[in-house]
């Protein structure tokens, strides 16, 4: 039997892949494997994060050539499947972009790339992505982004409050994000999307470790 | 087989904030020119293609723009064809 692997997708672009894998391997012991977007296979694959970065430049929009790759095209079946996916930054914007979650990230309002730490509260328990799941608990992660600020219109906003869709909120919204959204999953629950850093805060030494349940998660 | 161009137009949807355009519209009043009251960014595509007939290339461009060049949660498009 074949350890628990979890997926990392390498973009040309992508530049948070390492810091994903070093958070897995480094701080929870599991298994990592980088799976070029150019690869299909996903078969010995239990789970796959979109990791953070500038895939193909950010050329046209966010995420919006990324979807083309052969990978994103298999991760279809794969979320189907019911196995987990999870988007960090450019991630989440890979995973609107290809119509997997809802809404879609536009420029932040004061239009800086903004590069902190950030108060979220976890609203939903929806496929168990955070230990504690009532507005009550605030996790700290940090963001950076200049194109971070998730839009979606009021229909949408609606159906993810009925279904308990939305999975952090900004305690003090830093990008004008709509109902101060910083991250959704799907309808089953198997993919989040977020705009904070879970990998980038899995050590006490590096400022936190509020990113290691979501990370530990991906083996639920 | 004859060759078109096109000039495909991309704007964000009115219901969504354009900081950069505000910004632009802020710098314009700066330079003295008053009296903007809106000031949105676009974007511009020209396409040159090639194709049987004119209903053929549309087909192309429709597709081009509602799954590749706009974001329709974001932005609408609309766009010239003009037979070269």
């Amino acid at each position: 039997m074949t350890s628990f692997t979890v997926g990392i997708v390498v973009f040309p672009g992508s530049n948070c892949d390492r810091d994903v894998a070093w958070a897995l391997e480094g701080c929870l012991d599991i298994k990592t494997k980088f799976l070029w977007h150019e690869s299909s296979d996903l078969n010995d694959i239990d789970s796959i994060v979109l990791p953070g970065g500038f895939s193909y430049g950010d050329y046209l929009r966010c995420g919006a050539i990324a979807r083309f790759s052969p990978l994103i095209n298999a991760l279809h079946d794969f979320v189907k499947s019911g196995r987990r996916v999870l988007g960090i930054c450019n991630g989440f914007q890979i995973l609107t972009e290809s119509g997997f979650l809802p809404g879609a990230l536009v420029a932040n309002k004061n239009l800086n790339f903004i590069c902190n730490d950030v108060d979220l509260n976890v609203i939903t328990s929806k496929g168990g992505w955070f230990q504690k799941s009532d507005e009550k608990q605030t996790i700290k992660l940090p963001i950076a982004h200049g194109e971070g600020r998730y839009h979606c219109d009021q229909d949408t906003l609606k159906r993810l409050i009925d279904n308990d869709l939305i999975a952090l909120k900004y305690k003090t919204n830093p990008n004008g994000s709509t109902s101060d959204i910083a991250g959704i999953t799907n309808e089953k629950g198997n993919v989040l999307g977020l705009m904070p850093h879970p990998e980038r805060a899995c050590d006490e030494s590096i400022g936190g470790i509020d990113g290691l349940y979501t990370l530990k998660s991906l083996m639920t | 087989m004859d060759k078109f161009e096109v000039k495909v137009f991309i704007r964000l949807r009115p219901s969504v904030l354009d900081p950069a355009g505000e910004a632009i519209k802020s710098a314009s009043s700066k330079l003295g020119v008053q009296g903007i009251t809106s000031l949105r960014i676009g974007k511009m595509i020209e396409v040159k293609i090639e194709g049987n007939k004119e209903e053929d290339v549309k087909e192309k461009i429709d597709l081009l723009c509602d799954r590749l060049f706009a974001n329709t949660v974001i932005e609408d498009y609309e766009y010239s064809i003009k037979k070269l």
